[in-house]
């Protein structure tokens, strides 16, 4: 290490006065023996000679060494770079006239070792890092990025300079930096690129502050001469059997006695049915086994070990220190600031990323529940095969697109297709069912349940058990990264708009057309509004058929990004009815205010818990369960004659 | 005439009279290997699923209470009794296994060796606190019943005060048994994640006893349950009570004017009835073997109700008819061995129709018969409801409405 710090200052220094160029090939003639018989401990400032050269070929001369294609041929002597060509190579000389080819029989290759390949591949960071070629710059950037190292850090200074390209440039400054906060000798150097960054949420940041703020435990009668991070008190801070395992590993105590051990010492020392005076029935407890393995331990017939006692003796004669494995104060103080900072950013960042995950989750629950606001919240109508018809309209999804490949025209193809079949058998279950259970809520639910059951198991006859693939057109997938906190899947946004236009639809046809006039009046009042001319029967149809339609396209919505299985609709039937029970039922605002809640208030709960989502929806349904209890008419209840009662 | 011969206590007698001579047929049947002890296993689980189906007809069929979660209690019982099945199976092996280490074992090394022996499978190594009665029959038995009581009482009373009634009632129980489902899934709920409970036919202390016998036992227990709660029953309907909650079925606000405090009816209906269900519960999963939380999808609720709906809601019999035929039935449909049916161009495969079936006839039930199998009955005994020349038996959205009565 401290070689490889040598050169690098000899580097360094030399970067600032070149000296006067030199021929590469005179600096490897110069040093034939090193080259050909090279060690980590020596070859140091020949691999410093050629790479200061100024000579274009001394980077393909290391590039050669390093690749084991430097090569010396046996006729003369001679050394070249080879390269492979068919059964033979083609020579070239060293300082770059082509050598004609040769045999593998007429050459010897040079084979560095590992350690010396390393310093080669240093010494040649600086020349890719100035390389003509865009890409390889990039190259060798990703890879000092991927795996920081201190060697890197003086090559990639020198080359900050000469960089041409803005965005590399820039990259090459970020990286410099970062290296610098972490390698650079200079204290004050390091706490001035910590502080350049200030709250940066960049994810390498933290990558690089980290390393810095990793701490041990240590255990010592008086505090260490170490940049001590703080002093531990064994119960709050550390965990006493921990303690007392960092005594032991330091060798400052004896091990512990465990059960295991202690048992097959007993079982080992067992003479005549007794154990260091106890009989082995007598040997059934705790205390029992503790005194026995005490008399052994004085006749000396087995090691001495800790008891509680004893452990909780030597944990107090002792104090436990948090230490740096960073030796320089001021760095630790500036980086425990900066992380610190970063944060308060990052936790700002998080708030926002779950608000968006939170509108999404909430966007799926409201186009689940809108065909339900209808037939449920409109017409009061329990339909427990909605859920089955979501499933039906992501079925559809797959069938199209198993005909047409395109996936942007098979969607749009499925939406309208969707709806027209889960219209059809919306309207052919309210005539066949439900017109005739109007006034029975209970038994509508049951029968409903009835047919959900038969469809569910329908459609897994049809189309198998397993998850059928519905796939999204290719401008639907990746995401808006905003930074590297927050960032949402194009899918999500583009449900999100697909719910807020539903809500659009909705509006408008409850609102401004005759259907949501006629619909509006038949709920609240089924007796006048037929006496006003409106056909009951046709609108109570119609709107069943609508809600169930809607139902279909929100179908190929979810399909897109969930499990195209018979279950789908199950996953969603219960979470689309608290939705609206919880919203308020006959009112779409609180459809959307229940969906944004229950959304919303899953992905705290997620975030608090985030392992267990199933914990989420647990409770996630408790709360609902609450939240009647307060508003049993839910968030925005109806008033007066619309309420219907 | 004395009291237990008048007319109204003349299903109870002919239910009993059934059921004896079914245990005493079943048995000497058994006795002579007839039948096999798996088949008078699924007739024991069947007894208990009629259980359950009375206590889903007293709260469905007499207090118009549409609850989609009573099986959730059911599984809460058949943990419960699992808990101790399943912890003093394993102190036998664990004890049993240490004896052969070479020392006695020690209470501590007992209770790690059940810990670990129990929850190795949901990688943790201890106990935890709802464990904490599993060593004691007695207090575990409490449990079966206290349990899924004190769940009852607390959803029932939030529920009920609240005024929520009908389907969202109904749906408010769907998500509570779905809430308990989902946690009991997750692997840190203390019972086992997924895995549920196993190895419950294996009763504690009784290995020298064969399973033939102890499937006996069991289907003995069940049929004296279920004899035992059909009398309770049957007293709690033929009696005022039954009137005041059939009263509620029928017009809640007109019994409330009346100054009966409707909540506590329905609190006190829905508690009880929890409380049967979990010890149906209790029975059954001893015979089962197994309980995992699939056992509380809402689902499982749901078909309690289409039992007690093609049974014929509003009267026990009934209810124990209806869980009885569709239980029985359909594991013959799903057990393939009904023959399947070509069509020419593709043969109905009834392990895979069956449910297609059962949700079909159950919509034609709802429709068309809405007394269920229990119609049948009135047709044969000549009952008829009076014919009320059109005015309404009730004017809430849930109760029995004059097309019906006219059937």
């Amino acid at each position: 290490m401290r070689l490889i710090a040598l050169l690098l200052a000899f580097l360094f220094s030399s970067m600032s006065a070149p000296v006067l160029a030199q021929q590469a090939a005179q600096i490897v003639a110069e040093n034939r023996d090193q080259i050909e018989k090279p060690s980590r401990q020596t070859i140091g400032p020949v691999i410093t000679a050629l790479a200061e050269s100024g000579d274009p070929m001394a980077d393909d001369i290391l590039a050669a060494w390093e690749a084991k294609r430097l090569v010396i041929r046996k006729a003369d002597g001679a050394m070249f770079i080879s390269a492979p060509d068919g059964a033979g190579f083609t020579l070239t000389a060293l300082d770059g006239a082509a050598a004609g080819t040769a045999t593998k029989g007429e050459i010897v290759e040079l084979k560095p070792n590992a350690g010396v390949r390393g310093l080669i591949s240093t010494a040649l960071v600086q020349f890719t890092l100035s390389d003509p070629d865009p890409v390889k710059r990039q190259a060798a950037l990703d890879s000092i990025a991927k795996d920081p190292k201190a060697e890197a850090l003086t090559p990639l200074r020198a080359s900050i300079a000469g960089e041409t390209d803005a965005t590399l440039k820039a990259q090459k400054e970020r990286l410099e930096r970062l290296l610098t906060l972490r390698f650079d000798p200079d204290s004050a150097a390091r706490v001035a690129a910590i502080d350049s960054f200030g709250a940066d949420l960049g994810l390498d940041l933290r990558g690089a502050l980290n390393p810095i703020l990793a701490t041990t435990i240590v255990a010592a009668t008086e505090p260490p001469a170490a940049n001590i991070d703080r002093t531990l008190r064994v119960g709050r801070d550390v965990d006493p059997v921990a303690a007392y395992e960092i005594l032991v590993a330091a060798g400052l105590a004896p091990a512990r006695l465990t059960l295991d051990v202690q048992r097959d010492a007993l079982i080992a020392n067992l003479k005549d049915g007794m154990v260091g005076g106890v009989a082995l029935a007598d040997l059934d407890s705790r205390a029992a086994r503790d005194r026995a393995y005490t008399a052994l331990e004085d006749q000396g017939a087995v090691p001495f070990a800790a008891t509680d006692d004893e452990a909780a003796a030597a944990l107090a004669a002792y104090q436990f220190y948090e230490v740096y494995t960073e030796t320089d104060p001021a760095v630790t103080a500036a980086a425990k600031a900066a992380l610190d900072a970063i944060g308060t950013k990052v936790g700002v960042m998080q708030t926002a990323d779950l608000a968006l995950d939170g509108l999404s989750l909430a966007s799926i629950y409201f186009l689940a529940a809108i065909g339900l606001a209808i037939t449920f919240g409109v017409m009061g109508v329990i339909n427990m095969a909605h859920g089955e018809f979501i499933t039906i309209g992501a079925y559809t999804g797959y069938v199209v697109q198993l005909y047409i490949t395109d996936y942007t025209a098979s969607i749009i193809v499925a939406l309208p297709l969707a709806f027209a079949i889960t219209f059809a058998a919306g309207v052919a279950m309210e005539r066949l069912v439900i017109r005739h259970l109007y006034k029975r809520p209970l038994e509508t639910l049951l029968a409903t349940f009835g047919i959900s059951i038969a469809l569910q198991q329908i459609l897994k006859n049809v189309f198998g058990t397993q998850a059928r693939p519905l796939t999204s057109p290719a401008w639907l997938d990746g995401a808006w990264v905003l930074n590297d906190v927050v960032s949402i899947s194009y899918i999500r946004i583009a449900i999100f708009v697909l719910a807020l236009v539903f809500l659009g639809f909705f509006l408008w046809l409850m609102k401004r057309t005759r259907l949501g006039l006629e619909v509006r009046a038949v709920t609240q009042n089924p007796t006048m509004a037929a006496s006003m001319g409106i056909n009951p029967d046709r609108i109570n149809m119609l709107t069943f058929g609508l809600g169930s339609g809607i139902a279909g396209i929100a179908g190929v919505a979810i399909g897109l990004f969930a499990k195209v299985t018979s279950e789908l609709g199950t996953d969603y039937i219960v979470q689309s009815f608290m939705t609206v029970v919880v919203g308020g039922v006959g009112n779409i605002w609180g459809t959307l205010a229940g969906a944004t809640m229950i959304g919303g208030l899953q992905k705290v709960i997620e975030f608090f818990n985030p392992s267990n989502t199933l914990a989420a929806q647990t409770y996630m349904i408790l709360f609902i369960i609450l939240f009647i209890q307060v508003r049993p008419r839910g968030i925005i209840a109806l008033r007066g004659r619309a309420a219907g009662d | 005439m004395r009291p237990l011969l008048q007319p109204r206590h003349r299903s109870m007698l002919v239910f009993l009279a059934g059921l004896a001579i079914f245990t005493i047929g079943v048995t000497i049947a058994a006795q002579f290997g007839l039948v096999s002890t798996s088949f008078v296993k699924t007739l024991g689980k069947t007894l208990c699923l009629c259980l359950a189906a009375l206590a889903m007809d007293l709260i469905w069929g007499y207090a118009g209470i549409l609850s989609l979660g009573h099986m959730a209690f059911f599984a809460l019982g058949g943990y419960m009794i699992g808990m101790w099945l399943m912890y003093a199976r394993t102190e036998e092996i664990v004890i049993a296994s240490l004896m052969n280490s070479g020392l006695p074992a020690t209470p501590e090394e007992v209770q790690q060796g059940i810990a670990t022996q129990i929850f190795g499978v949901v990688g943790a190594s201890d106990l935890p606190a709802i464990w904490g009665f599993a060593h004691s029959l007695p207090l575990q038995l409490m449990l079966v019943l206290a349990v899924p009581g004190v769940l009852a009482l607390v959803f029932g009373w939030l529920a009920f005060r609240s005024r929520v009634t009908g389907v969202y009632l109904s749906i408010l129980t769907q998500a509570m048994t779905l809430a308990l489902a989902l946690y009991l899934f997750q692997n840190d709920s203390g019972l086992r994640g997924n895995n549920g409970l196993s190895g419950l036919q294996n009763i504690p202390g009784m290995d020298a006893v064969g399973q033939e016998t102890i499937s006996l036992w069991f289907f003995w227990a069940s049929a004296l349950a279920l004899g035992v709660v059909y009398v309770l029953l049957h007293a709690i309907v033929a009696g005022k009570f039954g009137s005041v909650i059939r009263a509620i079925r029928d017009d809640e606000a007109r019994v409330r004017f009346l100054g009966y405090s409707v909540e506590s009816y329905k609190l006190f209906v829905f508690t009880l009835t929890a409380v049967i269900t979990a010890f149906a519960g209790a029975l059954y999963y001893p015979q089962a073997g197994i309980i995992n939380p699939a056992e509380l999808a809402p689902i499982a609720s749901i078909y309690l109700a289409v039992w007690v709906a093609i049974g014929g809601r509003g009267r026990l019999y009934g209810a124990v008819i209806g869980a009885a035929v569709v239980s029985l039935l359909s594991s013959w449909f799903t057990g393939g061995r009904v023959p399947s049916i070509p069509l020419g161009f593709a043969t109905i495969n009834w392990v895979d129709w069956w449910q297609v079936l059962l949700g079909l006839t159950f919509v034609a039930v709802t429709l068309f018969a809405p007394k269920g199998i229990g119609g049948v009955f009135d047709r044969l005994t000549g009952v008829h409801t009076p014919d009320r020349k059109g005015a309404p038996l009730g004017p809430d959205d849930g109760s029995l409405q004059e097309r019906e009565a006219q059937q």
